[in-house]
Formats: structure tokens, C-alpha cells, sequence
């Protein structure tokens, strides 16, 4: 069993529905730790991805996709996450080449350049309190599902839960990287609003990977 | 929240227009994408020098666009930095082939974004290079935060900067001139109510009617400290005992002495915060060579203020001194 371009445009529209449903939440935690506007950026990021989505060609690859996500968010959300969000789907969609059909192991090779891509640019490692430690568990997560044999939707559940997992546990940290970490230990008992978020994209991910699956 | 705005959306598209409309001899705006240019530019054979950030820190930053200071500054969001395209934009129009600096204060998103430029203008064939401030001693370890924000002194920065070009200086030189001038300044702040973020609705904190919050960004994040209410004296005196001491600061130097309102503190208060900051700093031996006092770099309308102090050489001196002809800050012309 595979994804392909449908289950790609799926997580972009679910991202872009989920995005708009927790925004004001999103800006919540980020009031609690930074400046409150985290929700507010990636609700204009995935407005204008939605936008120019419908100018894709129909027989885009998944990999064609991402990068329009990359290049849309890296131009229009600004902030730290834009740089970051976009370098992950861009690092992501290059680890996809033109593939048209993706198993489980593009998956785990997309999730892994994609995370590696917010290394790069932020330099945070898991403890930090920031997105990577929703990033990270939602790759060894996959890796460890794939190598299992698990189908492509059942590795995207299993980062997904991984990055929700990861996204709790930031909650006692003091934060290392980002605005919040001006904090010290007033950050503490606070989520990152950055790791919410990417557990929210990994959700919808494997959310569209099984309403791709049901309707196939 | 009660504010002078249509809708949030807007407020900077808004803003960015009437301040063109306003200053139309001395800046060129640009729409889509947003960024502002001293009319002059590109001037032949000088170094170009581009900052910005997020919208609501005026009249940082297109407030220093002009003669002896910046070239271009870009407004991001509030509190938000700009994309990497305005900021390319910004820097192929003032580009002279001298090549160009950007001064950047050091917030993760603003440094992310203005690195994602910098390498996009170096892909057209411009030369860039970038300065980081990073004034503000509140953030103790850098080894264990994203380091030292640039808050006031970024002011301070941009003018020396904008004077060593103005003068004709090299890329490189300009760009040592700013770092020369980030080294010799630090800033601490102090908050007694937070700035609303017209899109949020609502304050980015709160205090009770009774305390302080010590040692805030610009940008309505929290400080380090929350404590009871002081008469302004001892307010002073702990920010300017942790700028003097972090600064290494001893008898017989010469200091720039820089009160900064953070917009929602009236300059009755900010004298008042002046008069005992220059009386403690003569107390130690320390000349007040030059001064400046107002709302530069503001957090939409915080109330609080913040001190920074420059350790002056000539050098360093001359070029405070150097003509400026900006909407925020005008001298010798």
C-alpha cells in the first residue's frame, strides 16, 4: 500500500482546516511563553498555501507539493517558525524526489529530512523546548513502525502519537532556543506553542492518510 | 482593548502608507512587498545598510531611514519579523555595488529570516553582511537561551553605522564599525504594563497595580523578574548597576547615557529617570559625554523605559556626532 499526490493535497487542506480551528489556542500558549502571535502566522502561511494550491497542476507529486508548502510559508509567515516550518517541508519534498507513490520508507525518509531540516536552521536539539521535540519522536517513531512493516498510514499514526507525546512532555522544560527561552524557569508548565503545532501537521498527516486509505 | 485602528489586518499597511505620505521628502514606501528606502538611495559608491523587524516598535525602524543612518528599513508584522522577499527587495533597490549591511537584532525569527535574505540577495550577486545587536544584559547565560536581544541599542548601531558610510567607509568597515559599537553597548529595561498586540486584543502580560517586571524585550515578552513597585530612583539604579557592571565600566570613561521611553511613558518621566541615572554615573567617576533621551525603540504603547549605555572612544564620538537627516532623529543639518 502507497500515498500519493491525493493523501498530499488531503494533509495540506486538513493542515490548513486545523490550523484554522487552533489558531487562537496556538497564540494562547505562545502568549503564555513568547509574544502571542504564533497562531496568527501559521493561519496566514496555510491561507496563502490553500490559495496557491489550487494553481498546482493536477498531476503535481507529492514532492511538487510540499515545496510550493515550503516556499508559500517561507514567504509569508515570517517569525522563527516560517524559516523553520518552510526548511522542514523543504528539506522534506527533496527527500521525495518525484516519487508518485510513497511506502513507508519515504515517509520515514521525508519525516527524517524534514526534522533534520529544523536542526539545521534552529539548532535545537530535543529539551530545548521547541518544535524539534515533537520532531524527533515522530521520526524514531516512524523509522521504528516502518521497520516493523507497518502500512504508510500506520507509520504516520505512530509519529503522529509520538509527536503528541513529545509536545506534552515539553510542558516542565525551561526553554533553550526561541523568545521563551528569556524565560528561565518561568517557562515551565507552559507547552511549547511550536511543538503543538507540528504535532498538529504530523496529526493531520496521518489523519489524511486514513481518509485516503477508507475511500481507496 | 481600545485602539485608533480599522481592522488588525491592516494596521501595518496603514501605518507604513501614512508614514509615506507624511515623510515624502525624506522616503520612498514600496507595497507588496512593504519596505521603506531614503529617497536618495541608491547613493553611488556608498554602503547601503537595511534592518527591520516586527511592526510596533516606532519609530524603530523606518523612523531612521535617511542620511547618515539607514538605507532601507523593512516593517515586518507586529512583533513579527519580515519574510525573507521584502527584505531582498529592500536590499536590490538601495544596493549601490558597494555592497550592503544588515543590522539585525538578535530575535530568533528576525535573525532566521534575515539569513534566509542574505543568502538569496549573495544568489543576485550582492555582497552582504550582517551585524547582530545584542545589547540587552537581562539574558544572563547565553549558552542556555537564544543569547543577548537587541533592544535600544540598536538605535545607537545604526547611527554610528550609517555615519561610516555616510563618509564613504567599505562594506567591511561599516560593518566593524557596528560591531565595534554593539560590543561597547549594553541595555536593560523595566516594564509596568505590557503593550496589546492589535491582533491578540488583549495585553501580552499583566501586572498589578503594584509591581514591575525587570529586565523586558520589545517585543511584550515577560523579564526575568517581577517585583514590587520602587520610587524611580531605585528602578534606575538596578538597571544601571547591571549595565555598568556587565559593561565593566570604570573611572574617567566617557559614556553615551540613552533613556528610552517604550512608548506609553511620558518624557516627564523618562527626565526624571535621566536626571538620577547621570547623577549615579557621575558618582562613579564617569563622564556623560553625550546624551538621548525619548521613545526610540518602543513596545506599541508599554508603558516602562529602558537604559542604555555606549562606552564612547573619538572615534566612535565623531560619528554619534556625524549629520543625520531621518524622520526620528535629525542633527547638524
Amino acid at each position: 500500500m502507497t500515498l500519493d499526490a491525493t493523501w498530499t493535497r488531503a494533509w495540506i487542506d486538513r493542515t490548513a482546516d486545523v490550523v484554522a480551528a487552533e489558531h487562537t489556542a496556538l497564540s494562547e500558549l505562545d502568549r503564555q511563553i513568547g509574544d502571542g502571535d504564533h497562531g496568527e502566522n501559521l493561519l496566514r502561511g496555510f491561507t496563502a498555501v490553500r490559495a496557491k494550491l489550487a494553481d498546482l497542476p493536477a498531476d503535481a507529486t507529492p514532492g511538487a507539493a510540499l515545496k510550493l508548502v515550503a516556499t508559500t510559508l517561507i514567504s509569508t509567515v515570517g517569525g522563527a517558525s516560517g524559516p523553520l516550518l518552510g526548511t522542514a517541508y523543504l528539506k522534506g519534498s527533496a527527500a521525495l524526489g518525484d516519487a508518485t507513490e510513497l511506502d513507508a520508507e519515504a515517509l520515514v525518509a521525508f519525516l527524517t529530512a524534514a526534522r533534520d531540516g529544523v536542526v539545521l536552521r534552529g539548532k535545537a536539539e530535543v529539551g530545548d523546548k521547541t518544535m524539534i521535540d515533537a520532531w524527533t519522536p515522530a521520526v524514531d517513531a516512524a523509522a521504528a513502525a516502518a521497520a516493523d512493516g507497518a502500512s504508510p498510514a500506520a507509520v504516520l499514526r505512530a509519529a503522529a502519537d509520538a509527536a503528541a507525546t513529545g509536545a506534552a512532555s515539553t510542558e516542565p522544560l525551561v526553554a533553550r532556543k526561541g523568545r521563551a527561552s528569556y524565560l528561565g524557569e518561568r517557562a515551565v508548565g507552559h507547552r511549547d506553542p511550536g511543538a503543538q503545532s507540528s504535532s498538529l501537521i504530523i496529526a493531520a498527516a496521518a489523519d489524511a492518510a486514513d481518509g485516503s486509505s477508507k475511500e481507496s | 482593548m481600545k485602539k485608533l485602528i480599522n481592522d488588525p489586518s491592516d494596521v501595518v499597511d496603514e501605518a507604513v502608507a501614512g508614514f509615506g505620505a507624511a515623510h515624502a521628502d525624506l522616503v520612498v514606501v514600496s507595497h507588496d512587498p512593504t519596505f521603506v528606502r531614503r529617497s536618495a538611495a541608491p547613493v553611488p559608491g556608498k554602503v547601503a545598510l537595511v534592518s527591520g523587524g516586527g511592526s510596533g516598535h516606532e519609530p524603530l525602524h523606518a523612523g531612521f531611514v535617511g542620511l547618515g543612518m539607514l538605507s532601507a528599513a523593512v516593517p515586518g508584522p507586529v512583533f513579527t519579523s519580515p519574510t525573507p522577499d521584502p527584505i531582498v527587495a529592500a536590499t536590490q533597490a538601495v544596493d549601490a555595488g558597494a555592497g550592503v549591511l544588515y543590522i539585525v537584532k538578535n530575535y530568533t525569527g528576525d535573525v532566521l529570516n534575515f539569513e534566509t535574505a542574505a543568502d538569496l540577495a549573495e544568489a543576485e550577486g550582492i555582497t552582504v553582511r550582517t551585524v547582530l545587536v545584542d545589547d540587552d544584559v537581562a539574558v544572563k547565560d547565553s549558552l542556555y537561551t537564544a543569547g543577548r536581544r537587541g533592544v535600544a541599542g540598536t538605535v545607537v548601531v545604526e547611527k554610528t553605522a550609517g555615519a561610516a558610510a555616510e563618509r564613504g567607509d567599505s562594506l567591511d568597515a561599516v560593518a566593524e564599525v557596528a560591531r565595534r559599537t554593539n560590543a561597547a553597548t549594553r541595555s536593560m529595561g523595566v516594564a509596568l504594563s505590557a503593550g496589546t498586540v492589535p491582533h491578540a486584543g488583549e495585553p501580552s502580560f499583566t501586572l498589578a497595580d503594584d509591581e514591575v517586571e525587570i529586565g523586558i524585550g520589545i517585543h511584550g515578552e515577560p523579564g526575568r523578574e517581577r517585583i514590587p513597585l520602587e520610587p524611580v530612583d531605585a528602578i534606575v539604579d538596578r538597571l544601571l548597576d547591571a549595565v555598568t557592571d556587565d559593561l565593566g565600566l570604570a573611572s574617567g570613561e566617557r559614556v553615551l547615557l540613552f533613556v528610552n521611553g517604550m512608548g506609553g511613558t511620558p518624557l516627564v518621566e523618562l527626565y526624571i529617570a535621566y536626571r538620577r541615572a547621570a547623577e549615579a554615573l557621575e558618582a562613579r567617576g564617569v563622564e556623560v559625554y553625550r546624551s538621548l533621551v525619548g521613545s526610540y525603540v518602543t513596545s506599541l504603547e508599554m508603558q516602562g523605559m529602558s537604559i542604555t549605555l555606549t562606552r564612547l572612544d573619538d572615534e566612535l564620538t565623531e560619528l554619534w556626532d556625524a549629520p543625520v537627516e531621518t524622520v526620528a532623529l535629525r542633527r547638524g543639518r
